[in-house]
């Protein structure tokens, strides 16, 4: 049997693709976590660790942000949604110069690369928030989602942003270094204003259409009127979010493009 | 069958941009053993890489009609953290072949014994070179890529080598990179030489050695 024709159909090219993603991800499970302890689940420990310290912590210090909701449910929704949007570009930023040898295999494309640290970084952020929801809901201190569509959808709209802006920096962080040292405090200014820690109704209408220009905020928004959306009004846009993904994929897609013209593999 | 058509590389430095090879024209036909010849920094594996599709001309056209293999350097392309035997499971997959049907032909033909479960970053430059052969092997491709196969490794290693490639691979294309004409004398049926940028593609490896001696 020989491989790696030249000459490759659309199905090929998504076997070869698919192929080589699995390849990528299995690699990255065992360089990430090892076979150390408890492995490879510390992919969802260490976020579940990360919410469970948050919520605790709210809890304790009795901050209510302005609602009166129960504070464990509010936690879980915006802290679970910061680490999927926040933890994919940190993840993706400055990953391109450490695996250049795997490129020296052809069908190794970055493109592969990024989609299996995301795909990783993604289903741990994911694990966690679908534990955590069940053990809560469990103990009775959550009641279960209204909506549990609406609560799907609006994780998928925050991972598709996410992952595209983690593609958009991961690449720019090739060509300027500047990006990973604006990233993090970027993040953490971010980090209040993401929605996390208060819910739009309780401001102004005028700081409040201001701060839905935030796609990640409209999808939080969305994934608590999924969760709770009886108990609070919720203001958000799909479609807005939606043109945003788009625009953001288009453009990280054209800078990868860019960038792995350069790219040397070692 | 590889075609190569009017390629050219040029890398960009910081005093302006410097053209590797410029002007390349030859094929590579089923089965042949060819061999490139050239001084260091010549560009013989900047030509390797191109062959393989690792790198992308600068302008012209590389159209390979059968499988080409990466470029077998000894060590390269590996993950230093993992252990040998996960770097044997990355490739396989990449390649779409199964891994566990491998281990075995791997750990004979390594002789890494225990040290295939420990990581590439502790082996020695002739356990790397044994690893790095012994994995290469368990993908098959129409032709094969090698670059300084004979710079490590003690005379066995150079024996098993000699078995995988020439008796079992024997309907293979290969291409060879090395400084040692002996090698290339002895398993080549043409030869090109690598000199100011150019690649000179000649009939039989005398005239090449001939015109390499004379650059």
């Amino acid at each position: 049997m020989t491989v790696g024709q030249s000459s490759t159909s659309l199905w090929r090219s998504w076997q070869l693709q698919r192929r080589v993603i699995f390849a990528l991800l299995m690699r990255e499970v065992l360089t990430r976590f090892g076979r150390h302890n408890i492995g490879f689940l510390w992919m969802f420990a260490e976020p579940m660790i990360f919410t469970l310290g948050i919520t605790a912590l709210w809890t304790i210090s009795g901050a209510t942000h302005g609602s009166d909701l129960p504070i464990t449910v509010f936690a879980l929704t915006g802290y679970s949604s910061v680490l999927l949007w926040r933890n994919m570009p940190a993840r993706a930023i400055s990953s391109i110069q450490p695996n250049l040898a795997l490129m020296y295999h052809r069908n190794v494309k970055l493109l592969d690369i990024f989609i299996a640290r995301l795909l990783l970084e993604g289903a741990g952020a994911s694990m966690s928030f679908f534990i955590l929801s069940l053990i809560f809901i469990y103990i009775g201190w959550v009641d279960p989602p209204e909506d549990i569509l609406k609560v799907i959808a609006a994780w998928l709209l925050l991972a598709w942003f996410g992952m595209a802006l983690a593609i958009f920096l991961g690449a720019l962080s090739e060509q300027y270094e500047l990006v990973e040292k604006f990233w993090h405090p970027t993040a953490y200014l971010l980090f209040p204003l993401s929605g996390a820690g208060f819910l739009l109704e309780i401001l102004p209408e005028d700081a409040r259409n201001a701060l839905l220009y935030l796609p990640m905020l409209n999808c939080v928004e969305y994934l608590r009127d999924g969760y709770f959306g009886s108990r609070f009004t919720a203001y958000y846009s799909v479609p807005y979010v939606i043109l945003c993904n788009s625009a953001l994929s288009l453009l990280s897609l054209a800078k990868l493009r860019e960038v792995s013209r350069t790219v040397i593999p070692k | 069958m590889i075609h190569v058509r009017d390629v050219c590389k040029s890398y960009p430095t910081r005093s302006g941009t410097k053209v590797v090879v410029r002007d390349v024209n030859f094929d590579v036909y089923p089965g042949e053993k060819l061999g490139v010849l050239g001084r260091n920094g010549a560009g013989k594996s900047t030509i390797i890489r191109l062959l393989s599709g690792v790198e992308n001309p600068t302008r012209g056209v590389v159209d390979r009609q059968m499988s080409v293999s990466w470029p077998l350097a000894f060590g390269g392309a590996f993950q230093t953290a993992l252990t040998g035997l996960d770097n044997l499971r990355f490739i396989c997959r990449v390649y779409g072949v199964e891994p566990e049907t491998k281990i075995p032909f791997v750990d004979e033909f390594s002789e890494l014994g225990r040290y295939l479960r420990e990581p590439v970053g502790t082996y020695s430059s002739g356990m790397l070179a044994r690893l790095a052969f012994a994995i290469s092997m368990t993908i098959e491709f129409d032709c094969f890529l090698i670059d300084e196969i004979i710079a490590v490794g003690d005379q066995r290693f150079h024996d098993k080598c000699h078995v995988e490639l020439f008796e079992r691979r024997a309907d293979r294309a290969m291409i060879f990179v090395s400084h040692d004409i002996g090698y290339i004398q002895a398993h080549c049926q043409r030869a090109a030489v690598l000199h100011d940028s150019s690649f000179t593609m000649f009939d039989t490896v005398a005239e090449a050695y001939e015109f390499y001696l004379a650059q």
